[in-house]
């Protein structure tokens, strides 16, 4: 999934903001598109600077546009004048901190969506962010792939509707009578299998962490150590998939679950 | 200068002064009042004896006339330490008695008068000073009788005397008793302080010498000594948790080394890169987990998360706790059964209190082997159970595994201690503890207790929360009123 050529890091306190996504070919803009996933324009307010350089390459190297700024005044400079779908802001800033640029955002009206990054992991402080007007929060240290899996959630979110009805090929969950049909099959699910394949299906082609199913899912914020959620996910998976040639709940090495049809 | 510029600055000598001004300042006052009282008594012995010698010189005169009074008063003037005597005629001519001169115009005014005069003896003499009456006799004849003054002054001088030397005295001796005792405080209280450097440079084995004489200092050292004992109490068992940090994160470390190691001298394409850069990665998100279970406990025991309560139903988070556990039992052939069959509401942080319980449900999944051999009529599972208790609540798991002996229960609780059949299992020996703190977080407790056979475990927590501090003592006190009808024992799954 390689995009384009080898991008630089192109930090805006490099005085000229150059979006990456600009440099692509439009070919490769289409391609970007077409395998999925919507390129994103992300902007990194992160002031350890590693850190910064090591998500803006791999979000490159997934096709996404990632710019960088080492501190809150900057960070907020620039998510005011620039269209970003997601904003990735670290907690503990130099001269604004993370929470003050969002809230400074959102009391200009300013929806970008906003994912809070904080070596501060804890309940109350998780709380305290979303309460500042992240939509996300996840604390250091994170893998990648959680934190993509985040990214793109927050980025789909914007201009989602809901939808009544459910589908992803032959399979259809009706969030009003809460039926699950396939192929015109009725598949009986318990409430909270229900609720697991309605998330699942409503993030259908993205990833969907572990993590992500335990927040949104059960509300509960903390590591159950064992892997709970994948016991779930294969009752689930014997329920939905059993019996039927194309498999749709697939599992994604090292970062999750993912609905989609096809392979 | 120094060593005296200390005991200036001590409170003790400040004390010490306010204390002495105070007393000097009283005995003062006693000393004059004592001076006055004497000279008033005796002025007052004075008017009396004066008079009574009036009375006797009066009958004299009614007796035997102006002749015999003369004669009277001659004899008596004459006797050594005489009282003073002058009779003189209407014209104030002297007709007898022992004074030579007077101050002018004492003669004119009966009365009481303090009066200067010379003795007739020794008119070049000084002045005395004497206090005396004027009469006035029948025919003319004035009569002074008096009674010289000097006694009276001396007996004063010499009060004013001993006072201001006993003043003085008192002064030295109490700044002299003071510096005395100062020095004494001073001496104890740098022993004090020298203890206490030697603390602060890092020797927490030091104790405050105490004196044995139970005084304010002694309870102070004693109670600083007591505080001394909890701090190196607490940094022993800091110590030995940072020992025991460096323990379990220095084997996944070597693990997670050695792997790397090993990929970079034997892989030979990239899938063996993969697989062992995958193993490196789990293996760090281990140790991510272990620290952030160590930096939970540490949060709850704190008490950070105290702002966090909310009222909510503890059977709901047993439901709740169960139903995400359920499929992971069922998988290692366990039932689990939830019974809370009704609400038990309870003032905490539901977030905490669902992990606690998670975490004990995650034990008894991990340990409790189906296949252990269990007695006739018991069938092996996992029992969750939340009920009300008087102004507690209980969130219960029980389970047919192997238990725990009752000599291990206590230590299990601390941190990364596992027992040693529990190795083998994936873990990192902190999820009791956790449970533990987050029970105390609430102001309750965490029991472990015979399931006979396996092992139950118990968090109480107060209804109220922390606020009321109700720690239940005794958990055997506090059963569930209602016992558990089967009627309402839920199936999940």
């Amino acid at each position: 999934m390689k995009v384009g050529a080898p991008v630089e890091p192109n930090h805006i306190s490099a005085s000229v903001v150059i979006a990456t996504l600009e440099r692509l070919s439009p070919t490769q803009r289409e391609n970007a598109y077409g395998m999925g996933r919507a390129v994103m324009r992300l902007l990194i307010i992160e002031d350890d600077r590693d850190a910064a350089d090591y998500l803006a390459k791999a979000f490159r190297e997934v096709g996404h546009v990632a710019d960088l700024a080492a501190d809150g005044e900057e960070g907020l400079a620039h998510a005011l004048d620039g269209q970003y779908d997601v904003l990735i802001v670290d907690r503990m800033l130099p001269k604004l901190d993370g929470l003050s640029v969002i809230g400074t955002l959102r009391g200009k009206g300013i929806e970008t969506p906003a994912l809070i990054l904080s070596a501060l992991g804890q309940v109350d402080d998780r709380v305290k962010g979303l309460r500042a007007g992240g939509d996300d929060y996840l604390p250091k240290p994170y893998s990648f792939s959680e934190l993509l899996a985040r990214i793109e959630v927050l980025a789909r979110r914007r201009g989602s509707r809901e939808e009544m009805v459910y589908r992803v090929a032959d399979l259809e969950l009706d969030r009003l009578s809460h039926r699950v049909t396939r192929t015109n099959q009725e598949i009986d699910l318990q409430p909270r299998e229900f609720r697991l394949l309605e998330y699942l299906m409503k993030h259908a082609g993205q990833v969907v962490t572990r993590t992500m199913l335990l927040e949104n899912v059960w509300d509960y914020h903390f590591d159950p150590q064992t892997n709970v959620i994948d016991v779930h996910i294969s009752r689930l998976r014997s329920k939905i998939d059993k019996g039927f040639a194309q498999p749709l709940l697939h599992t994604v090495r090292g970062a999750g679950y993912m609905i989609r049809e096809g392979k | 200068m120094t060593a005296l510029g200390k005991l200036f600055r001590t409170t003790a000598f400040k004390l010490t002064l306010v204390y002495l001004t105070t007393f000097v300042l009283f005995a003062a006052i006693v000393l004059v009042y004592f001076a006055w009282n004497t000279r008033r008594l005796i002025n007052e012995q004075i008017t009396q004896t004066v008079d009574s010698e009036i009375v006797t010189l009066q009958d004299e005169y009614d007796i035997g006339g102006i002749r015999r009074l003369i004669f009277t008063l001659d004899a008596r003037a004459r006797r050594p330490d005489s009282y003073l005597y002058l009779l003189t005629t209407a014209a104030g001519e002297g007709l007898a008695g022992n004074v030579g001169s007077l101050t002018a115009g004492v003669l004119e005014r009966s009365g009481w008068t303090e009066t200067a005069y010379r003795k007739l003896e020794d008119l070049e003499q000084t002045e005395h000073h004497a206090l005396a009456k004027v009469v006035q006799l029948s025919g003319g004849f004035r009569m002074l009788v008096g009674r010289d003054l000097e006694e009276r002054d001396r007996m004063h001088d010499v009060v004013i005397g001993a006072g201001r030397w006993s003043l003085a005295i008192v002064v030295i001796l109490g700044i002299a008793g003071g510096l005395f005792v100062m020095r004494r405080v001073l001496q104890r209280v740098d022993a004090m302080t020298a203890t206490a450097q030697t603390i602060m440079a890092g020797d927490l084995s030091g104790r405050l010498p105490i004196a044995g004489t139970n005084d304010e200092l002694d309870r102070l050292a004693g109670n600083l000594n007591t505080m001394l004992d909890r701090i190196e109490a607490l940094m022993h068992g800091l110590k030995e948790v940072s020992d025991n940090i460096a323990h379990d994160l220095k084997t996944p470390l070597t693990r997670l080394r050695n792997r790397c190691e090993e990929a970079l001298r034997t892989a030979e394409d990239e899938a063996q890169y993969r697989t062992a850069l995958e193993g490196t990665i789990e293996e760090s998100d281990g140790l991510i987990r272990t620290f952030n279970a160590l930096l939970m406990i540490a949060r709850a025991e704190s008490g950070q998360a105290r702002d966090n309560m909310r009222d909510f139903d503890a059977a709901e988070v047993a439901r709740g706790v169960g139903e995400l556990y359920e499929p992971l039992a069922d998988e290692k052939g366990l039932t689990l059964t939830i019974d809370a069959p009704a609400a038990a509401p309870v003032r905490g942080n539901r977030e905490l209190i669902s992990q606690a319980l998670a975490n004990l449900v995650d034990n008894a999944i991990k340990y409790a082997a189906p296949d252990v051999a269990l007695p006739d009529g018991v069938r092996p599972g996992i029992r969750i159970e939340a009920a009300s208790a008087g102004d507690h609540i209980l969130l219960t798991v029980a389970d047919r595994g192997p238990g725990i002996p009752a000599a291990d229960r206590a230590r299990v609780l601390e941190r990364f201690v596992r027992l040693e059949q529990s190795r083998s299992q994936p873990g990192s020996g902190l999820g009791l503890s956790l449970a533990l703190a987050v029970a105390h977080l609430h102001g309750g407790d965490l029991k472990l207790e015979d399931n006979e056979p396996g092992l139950r475990t118990v968090i109480s927590l107060p209804r109220a929360g922390p606020v009321s501090q109700a720690v239940a003592g005794d958990l055997t006190r506090l059963q569930p009123t209602q016992a558990p009808a089967g009627g309402s024992d839920s199936q999940a799954g």
